[in-house]
């Protein structure tokens, strides 16, 4: 395991951002710390860089206590979400800084850079200023500014945050493709769950100061520990006690049959390939997904009446039995 | 860049500060601030103490003698006056020349902001000696105020003349102009938008204005000494007239009076934190 | 926007008022001090007791901009970046000196620092140093005047930059002393030298303060400032005039390089 955190607690003040959190993250894998704004995970990511002091707890970065340590001395790679650009310094400048400080000689600090720079695709800005950059090209810049010293473990706090929905969905790809090739124990700060689903290889789930589930994409997904990741990770719906996500729901127009619910159609809403079905029952109203195909050869339309159920092949993990009762 | 910086609330700050203004003192910073502290308190905090310590130890009655000499009485009464009629004065010019200086423009705006700054460079016997040369005797003018109370209202509203500017100038071209659009698409008359939107939205920092204008004029000397004549009853400033306490070697009654001066500053200073305060508050 | 009638009469008045408080009273001076050609500056340039209290003068600011320099960019990170106790009453106090009459300042150093009755003064005596009355009493009066200048051009851009960066600098190894070299300081460049600008016109220029604790001793103590008025008094006013407009020249080409510089650092 190459980072972990053990019983770690942080208060601001009265607030307290993380309440006895422990982690284990493996090496050399690509890990999102997932959850909504002011749950503690940028705290964490903090706490695991030094630029924050637990209250109390420990953080082991392969094998060596780093609890006590200062920032400068730990090694990692942090990467910001407003990139943190040395404003006054040239692209090469920024990303040499690390090597200069550690007073590498001058050839191996401009061939290690200019590998960088390649690497990131920057080399023909290696002269701008910050300022002279877009904000997806100065975020690649920390990042080479970041993996330049070799760190043990990269940090990123939500590092495409500031980015327009474009460049970040770009971003995103090309860090996945980034990290297989360097292959540095990589964490990242997100709250935005398709984000972590597309491009992690674990999650971790933290709301409110603690640990709600940690997996694979695939089994947060699939087996939610909770309601709370159930609804993080992904739309949901209501059907009679059970919650479950909208593309998992069926629509026919056969007889009532015990599985199902009767309900009226009220609302339909098509959204490039996909079409939303609103289903007003006797007491609630059920969002359904279907593709454009389903919905055609249902041929129905509003104000029909139809039966919903849960498609027969889902998997519903074990976690919340008591709302499956009709599947 | 005499303004007192309102603090103006920016999310980002606010988040910043949130966070790192829990940082505590390492071991190094807090020598440092031990070592300014030092530093501060042997050239400000302990020589202003020994003004207001000096003042009290002939008790409250030869404090009380002191202030309340006749000429100290009209000294204070036209220090006081004069800086209040010169801050009124400064709150309608000064907000004006702000809005000038933001909202219109024109060739040779530059060089009045240059102007805006100059009373506040030049040294003050200098600034005395400047006004000297338009308003005293050899005025071109034929206006010859030296030696009079108008001459210690000139000197004031000259070396107060940035602070009004200076503090409002930064806000006013900060203010959203899609409100008082959105208050004209509401059907505001010009008037109306002034005095309902931009005038509420200027006010602390008119305020804050006011009060470093008013500090400086209660505590100004040097462009007085050439100017005003200095006469005792009629053009005496409350510093000259320690000063002269001092030149007679009566520390004790130029540190009564002193202690006037410093109450004066020191009030100013709350009230500027005070509205500084309850303008982060705002947002 | 339309011109309208009330924007042309505004601007009148703003000009106007700027052009009789201000303009016109500055230009009378530089008039007044070349009335009779070179001859008034050439006089004071001459006489060797005001070329030594041009001199005390210059080197005077020059120490208390330094002092201030260092004290102002200190004071400010510790008030910007860190939390301590009293830290809302020491910012208000750093205030204090721009709010306080000089002639206060002066009697308050004299009250600590005289060699006669002062608290701290007859000791100081005592060890061989003097302060009222010399030069570190002028220096200290001038430093106090001075003060706020540097810390409240510094502070803001502090607050304005955050800390991001020098996080990040922490986070690539960088120690306190380096981060604050590479990074902090190119950060706050240009506020540090407004801040350093505005302290040295503002410490050559002071009076009152300086009047007070220096003795005003000619060819010793006395600064360029009482030279102009010592001239006036005197009714050598073509002196007075031409010492004047050196001291204004200087606070003149003080502001004009803050307004030169002020704007790139916005870019």
């Amino acid at each position: 395991m190459s980072i972990e955190i053990a019983n770690v607690t942080k208060r601001f003040g009265g607030f307290v951002a993380l309440d006895d959190v422990s982690v284990s993250i493996p090496s050399g894998q690509l890990t999102a710390l997932l959850g909504p704004s002011g749950g503690g995970k940028s705290t964490l990511l903090r706490i695991i860089a030094g630029l924050e002091q637990a209250d109390s707890g420990r953080v082991t970065i392969e094998g060596l206590d780093a609890t006590n340590l200062p920032p400068q001395k730990r090694n990692v790679g942090f990467v910001f979400q407003h990139y943190a650009a040395f404003k006054h310094l040239s692209v090469r400048r920024n990303v040499a800084f690390g090597l200069e400080i550690r007073k590498r000689p001058k050839d191996e600090v401009r061939a290690r850079v200019d590998e960088l720079l390649a690497l990131v695709h920057l080399r023909q800005f290696a002269d701008r200023l910050p300022s002279q950059l877009s904000g997806g090209q100065r975020q690649r810049m920390a990042l080479a500014r970041a993996l330049a010293v070799e760190p043990t473990v990269l940090l990123l706090d939500e590092p495409f945050g500031a980015l327009d929905a474009k460049v970040r969905k770009e971003l995103r790809d090309w860090l996945r493709r980034l990290h297989d090739e360097v292959n540095v124990t990589t964490v990242f700060v997100t709250h935005d769950q398709e984000e972590a689903l597309e491009v992690a290889d674990e999650i971790v789930v933290i709301n409110e100061g603690r640990v709600e589930q940690i997996g694979s994409p695939d089994e947060l997904y699939d087996q939610p520990a909770n309601d709370f990741v159930m609804r993080f990770l992904g739309p949901v719906t209501q059907l009679g006690q059970q919650l479950v996500r909208p593309h998992d729901l069926q629509i026919h127009t056969g007889t009532a049959d015990p599985a199902a619910v009767t309900g009226r159609i009220t609302r339909v809403t098509r959204i490039g390939f996909e079409i939303r079905v609103e289903v007003t029952t006797a007491d609630q109203i059920v969002t359904v997904t279907l593709t454009r195909n389903e919905f055609l050869s249902l041929g129905v339309q509003t104000g029909d009446t139809v039966q919903v159920q849960v498609a027969e092949q889902v998997h519903i993990g074990a976690a919340y039995p008591q709302t499956l009762g009709a599947a | 860049m005499t303004s007192a910086t309102l603090v103006t609330d920016r999310p980002a700050l606010k988040r910043r500060a949130a966070q790192d203004g829990r940082r505590l003192l390492t071991r190094v910073s807090g020598l440092g601030l031990g070592v300014a502290m030092l530093w501060f308190s042997l050239l400000v905090l302990i020589p202003l103490t020994a003004v207001v310590v000096t003042a009290s130890t002939g008790g409250w009655s030869q404090f009380w003698q002191a202030i309340t000499n006749e000429q100290t009485i009209a000294a204070i009464r036209l220090t006081v006056g004069t800086a209040l009629l010169v801050t009124i004065v400064n709150v309608v010019m000064g907000t004006l020349i702000a809005w000038v200086l933001v909202r219109d423009r024109f060739f040779g705006k530059r060089a009045l902001e240059v102007l805006i700054d100059l009373p506040f460079a030049l040294p003050t016997i200098v600034a005395g000696l400047v006004l000297l040369s338009l308003y005293g005797h050899n005025s071109p003018l034929g206006v010859d105020i030296a030696n009079t109370r108008a001459a210690v209202f000139l000197a004031f509203l000259f070396v107060t003349l940035p602070f009004v500017v200076r503090t409002v100038q930064p806000v006013l071209a900060e203010l959203d102009k899609e409100v008082e659009e959105a208050a004209m698409s509401l059907g505001a008359s010009r008037f109306t938008v002034f005095r309902r939107i931009i005038l509420p939205a200027l006010t602390p920092a008119i305020a804050a204005g006011a009060a470093l204008s008013f500090a400086r004029g209660v505590s100004e000397y040097g462009s007085l000494v050439l100017l005003s004549g200095n006469l005792p009853m009629r053009t005496e400033v409350t510093s000259v007239r320690i000063l002269s306490s001092i030149e007679n070697d009566n520390l004790d009654s130029a540190a009564a009076v002193a202690t006037i001066l410093l109450a004066i500053s020191f009030a100013v200073i709350v009230i500027l934190d005070v509205i500084q305060r309850r303008v982060v508050r705002r947002g | 926007m339309a011109k309208r009638p009330g924007r042309y009469a505004l601007r009148l008045v703003v000009v106007g008022y700027l052009f009789l408080l201000v303009a016109w009273p500055v230009y009378l001076v530089g008039k007044n001090a070349f009335a009779d050609g070179m001859e008034n500056i050439n006089g004071i340039l001459e006489d060797p007791d005001i070329v030594h209290a041009l001199v005390l003068t210059v080197q005077v600011a020059i120490i208390a901009v330094i002092i201030n320099t260092v004290f102002g960019v200190g004071i400010s990170m510790l008030l910007v970046r860190y939390q301590f106790p009293g830290k809302r009453l020491l910012s208000a106090l750093l205030d204090m000196p721009l709010s306080v009459s000089p002639i206060v300042v002066g009697l308050a150093l004299v009250l600590v620092y005289g060699g006669r009755t002062g608290w701290f003064g007859p000791a100081l005596e005592g060890i061989g140093f003097q302060v009222i009355f010399s030069t570190p009493g002028i220096v200290m009066a001038t430093v106090f005047v001075a003060l706020p200048l540097v810390i409240r051009e510094v502070v803001p851009v502090l607050e304005e930059i955050g800390d991001e960066q020098e996080q990040a600098a922490r986070s690539l190894g960088a120690n306190a002393v380096q981060t604050f070299r590479r990074i902090t300081l190119p950060a706050i460049k240009w506020g540090v030298i407004y801040g350093v600008v505005l302290s040295l016109a503002r410490s050559l220029g002071e009076f009152g303060a300086v009047k007070v604790v220096s003795g005003n001793v000619l060819g010793e103590t006395r600064t360029a400032t009482l030279v102009v008025e010592e001239k006036y008094l005197n009714f050598d006013k073509g002196g007075a005039y031409a010492t004047a407009f050196l001291l204004a020249l200087v606070a003149v080409a003080a502001i004009i390089i803050v307004s030169v510089i002020r704007p790139k650092e916005d870019r």
